[in-house]
């Protein structure tokens, strides 16, 4: 029976680069997936766009694949990828660029385009936020960007153009696997249950190494060999949508039941209905089992009709964070670096700085859990006064990395190490809008030798 | 005993809602999960950090449970104040359930 082997190259932007090499050259895989958009990268890419019309797409890109595309053309591998962030026309342009340099052509180059949708968000008065209910419309100036999540479609079109990598924008991390396994074996669009299959395994696989053993190791509980050399993952999956996941032989990391249960679950909510643009998938009842040393076998999801809405996320301005730190050490650490919280909590109240919210947390003690949770505790070495303030404006926002600086030579003793940043916050949420407004579109760009 | 010495767990994040599986090391150990890691035992230890719902999905086939926390990520991650703005570190609160 024909199998497919797909691997997962970067699980997130900043990933590290060799386990994505490692698979080019010894994975013996037809396809490597860059999963390389988190919900705001969009968002600031689409900033950097408009400073320079020729940027927006993801930083590591050329490096990625400078690094992976000898192995990949020698090997037959196609590479699918979101780098494109809001800018995949770039993007295609950056990777032609790559390839002539390297000597690679002939080659074809897919841009997926069609996920920014900022003009029907404008013009549409009745579009509400998922997350608060409140009208769309209300963001209207501070709107930085509108991205739908396309599905596996145009990315099954690209490749079936003889796309050698296909670049797109914002796609549903699971389609950007399901697509090449829709293109293999020909599943139709609305064989659901096969579809939620190849969306289980994408899911499974978006994350890359948060599946092969990243993300897991609990010293004594969880011990994970080699995480300095974590493997990457790969699927080899069949016709029918069963899986079996697995890893290249001697790289670091660890494939169990455990560790796909884990991502089986991750950012999931209900399991039975997983919303993705191609489908409603079921993993209620999916099995998981270990074939033998990491080699995984997932099968049993199931899957329904896609939703008639596509979720869309809004980037927009949402004022500035500033934020200052400073740390206490030693006998009386705690006690110190609770004194200087109080100071920094009345100064701000002094010098009247107009705060939307302020948190001010003891790092060590309760900055990650509150006071409740680490109120048995044993008194830490070292404490971490953090103090963050949402304000209107830049200026304010430094003020209050400006106050804890202060703390040197205006608070308790032996304080060190003072920090202070203040940024633009670009925010996201959501909306949802009828699929039929949105139109995907594949680009074909040729490089030649 | 604590959940950490039965179940494992991952906590991931979608704009302000947290979920948090917690996963039987054991499948003869996910009755005693599904009996004593409620609704209401994960509402009360999370207290405060939770501003929204708690709700639990079963999966006695995985021998996990899935909890999904509306309203528990400072407005989420990408305007959160929090220093865990996505709210990672949950799922080590959580295995310090007492069973």
């Amino acid at each position: 029976m024909k199998r497919v082997r797909l691997g997962t190259g970067a699980g997130y932007s900043g990933d590290r680069i060799e386990p994505a090499v490692e698979l080019a050259e010894a994975g013996d895989i037809r396809y490597l997936v860059f999963e390389c958009l988190a919900e705001r990268t969009i968002a600031l890419a689409q900033l950097a766009k408009r400073r320079d019309p020729s940027a927006g797409f993801d930083p590591l890109l050329v490096d990625r694949m400078a690094a992976v595309l000898p192995a990949c053309r020698r090997n037959g591998i196609s590479i699918i990828t979101n780098m494109g962030a809001a800018n995949p026309h770039a993007a295609g342009a950056a990777v032609a660029a790559v390839a002539r340099f390297l000597g690679l052509g002939p080659m074809r180059i897919a841009v997926v385009t069609g996920d920014d949708v900022t003009g029907v968000i404008r013009a549409r008065r009745d579009l509400v936020l998922e997350e608060t209910g409140a009208p769309v419309s209300g963001l209207s100036d501070s709107l930085v960007s509108a991205n739908a999540y396309l599905g596996a479609d145009p990315i099954v079109r690209a490749l079936k153009a003889g796309a050698d990598v296909v670049i797109t924008g914002r796609v549903a991390d699971p389609s950007l696997f399901l697509a090449p396994l829709i293109h293999e074996f020909g599943w139709a669009a609305d064989d659901w249950s096969l579809i939620g299959k190849g969306t289980l395994v994408g899911h499974l696989m978006e994350c890359a190494g948060q599946v092969s053993g990243g993300y897991f190791a609990d010293p004594g509980y969880k011990d994970v060999p080699n995480l300095a050399r974590l493997g990457f993952p790969i699927a080899e999956v069949g016709a029918d949508g069963a899986a079996t996941i697995t890893k290249v032989a001697g790289s670091g990391g660890l494939i169990s039941a455990a560790t796909c249960r884990e991502q089986l679950l991750y950012e999931v909510h209900d399991p039975a209905r997983y919303l993705t643009p191609d489908v409603t998938a079921d993993f209620s009842g999916v099995t998981i089992t270990e074939l033998g040393h990491d080699r995984v076998r997932v099968a049993g999801a199931q899957g329904d009709a896609w939703p008639d809405s596509l979720k869309v996320s809004l980037g927009y301005s949402d004022g500035y964070i500033g934020e200052g730190q400073i740390s206490y050490a030693g006998p009386g650490a705690l006690a110190r670096a609770r004194l200087a919280r109080d100071i920094v909590a009345e100064r701000l109240r002094i010098i009247g700085l107009p705060l939307r919210e302020v948190r001010l947390d003891l790092i060590g003690v309760d900055a990650i859990h509150g006071p409740e949770l680490s109120a048995t505790a044993p008194e830490p070495y070292e404490v971490r006064l953090r103090v963050a303030g949402r304000t209107h404006t830049l200026k304010e926002a430094e003020r209050i990395g400006n106050e804890v600086e202060g703390l040197y030579t205006n608070g308790p003793a032996g304080g060190g190490g003072a920090t202070k940043t203040a940024k633009e916050v670009i925010a996201v949420q959501s909306t949802l809008i009828p699929r039929d407004l949105v139109t995907p579109q594949v680009h074909l760009m040729e490089v030649t030798p | 005993m604590k959940l950490r010495d039965l179940a494992h767990s991952r906590t991931g994040d979608k704009g302000n809602t947290s979920n948090i599986s917690v996963i039987a090391y054991r499948a003869e150990d996910y009755a005693l999960l599904e009996a004593t890691v409620t609704v209401e035992r994960v509402r009360q230890h999370l207290g405060a950090l939770v501003q929204g719902e708690v709700v639990r999905y079963a999966l006695p086939g995985l021998g996990a449970l899935n909890f999904v926390l509306t309203r528990a990520l400072g407005g989420g991650v990408t305007r959160s104040l929090a220093l865990d703005a996505h709210g990672k570190c949950l799922s080590s609160a959580i295995l310090d359930l007492d069973i």
